[in-house]
């Protein structure tokens, strides 16, 4: 057995704030990841948006031009 | 539609999580041996529960991917595995902490449960290098569900041959024999156990909605396109959906 005696709060508490500011720097990073992923989404749903104005566009003059 | 009542699952989840730090931190009493130290439990112990839970589901989820053939199976069970491998890291980083204050050591080599848990860990860390040595995304999928199966079945059995051994430094939780957690350290515990289960859910459907719009939105540039047979596909260790615009 390795166990130690009780740590006294001003010791353990670094410890248990590094732990729980750890599990969330984790849960962070990888929201933060999955906001670039989606703001990747949002930016090809501008292009395809766009690509398809563009030739509902172009659809509307080749219509007038008949 | 993947991403309904997310919003709605995402408040509670923060509240549940805000309310256990809250409960750990303030109402649960110091524990008489560890102290203060023992707060980590509640993160900790809760968190390798949900992760070991995960891999068991997604080998459930691979099952129902191998017997229908339905590729939204292997996405959630891909998901599955990558919360867990994410939950499994915080594990290890806040009982080295923990190990650290309170045996005075990083990590105890001789210990079953630690060792145990890396060794969980490394395996289910061979998912993705797994999946990404397979060019054809039918066979990837395949080979990575049967891969989810075994390592789901290992899991289990390797927890209960640890738990039947002898513990030499870390302490059995909820162990039918000793089980000692008093009141309000057991519903602190409790509730923990659910936030931590709220979170994994949370980023378990956050991630499938996102995979399941990032698809459309391909199945949607090819339609626009014209070139979605044409383009050479991209190797990805992420699982391909098939028949995307059919689902909802």
């Amino acid at each position: 057995m390795i166990a130690i005696a009780p740590l006294p709060l001003h010791t353990a508490g670094p410890y248990v704030a590094g732990a729980y500011i750890a599990f969330f720097l984790i849960v962070l990073a990888y929201v933060a990841i999955m906001a670039a992923k989606l703001s990747r989404n949002e930016r090809t749903l501008r292009e395809l948006t766009e690509q398809v104005r563009r030739r509902s566009e172009g659809g509307d003059e080749e219509n007038g031009r008949r | 539609m993947y991403g309904k009542g997310l919003r709605a699952l995402s408040l509670t989840t923060a509240l549940a999580v805000a309310l256990t730090l809250a409960a750990a931190l303030y109402w649960a009493p110091n524990d008489a041996y560890l102290g203060f130290l023992q707060k980590i439990f509640y993160v900790h112990v809760p968190l390798a529960i949900i992760t070991l839970c995960g891999f068991v589901a997604a080998g459930l989820m691979a099952i129902a991917h191998l017997r229908t053939g339905d590729s939204r199976w292997d996405v959630r069970s891909y998901v599955a595995i990558h919360i867990s491998l994410i939950f499994g890291v915080a594990v290890l980083i806040t009982g080295s902490i923990w190990a650290r204050g309170a045996w005075g050591h990083w990590w105890v080599w001789d210990d079953p449960t630690l060792v145990s848990f890396l060794l969980v860990m490394l395996l289910y860390a061979t998912y993705q290098p797994l999946r990404f040595a397979i060019d054809d995304p039918e066979r990837q999928a395949r080979y990575a569900s049967v891969f989810a199966v075994t390592a789901g079945v290992f899991v289990p059995v390797c927890f209960a041959v640890v738990r039947l051994g002898p513990s030499y430094v870390h302490p059995r939780t909820l162990d039918n024999v000793n089980s000692n957690l008093p009141g309000r350290m057991q519903v602190v515990f409790y509730l923990a156990l659910v936030s931590m289960t709220l979170l994994w859910v949370t980023l378990w459907r956050f991630e499938i909605t996102a995979k399941h719009v990032a698809a459309q939105l391909r199945a949607l540039r090819g339609l626009l396109t014209e070139q979605a047979d044409d383009a050479p596909a991209r190797r990805s260790a992420a699982p391909t959906l098939t028949g995307v615009g059919s689902e909802t």
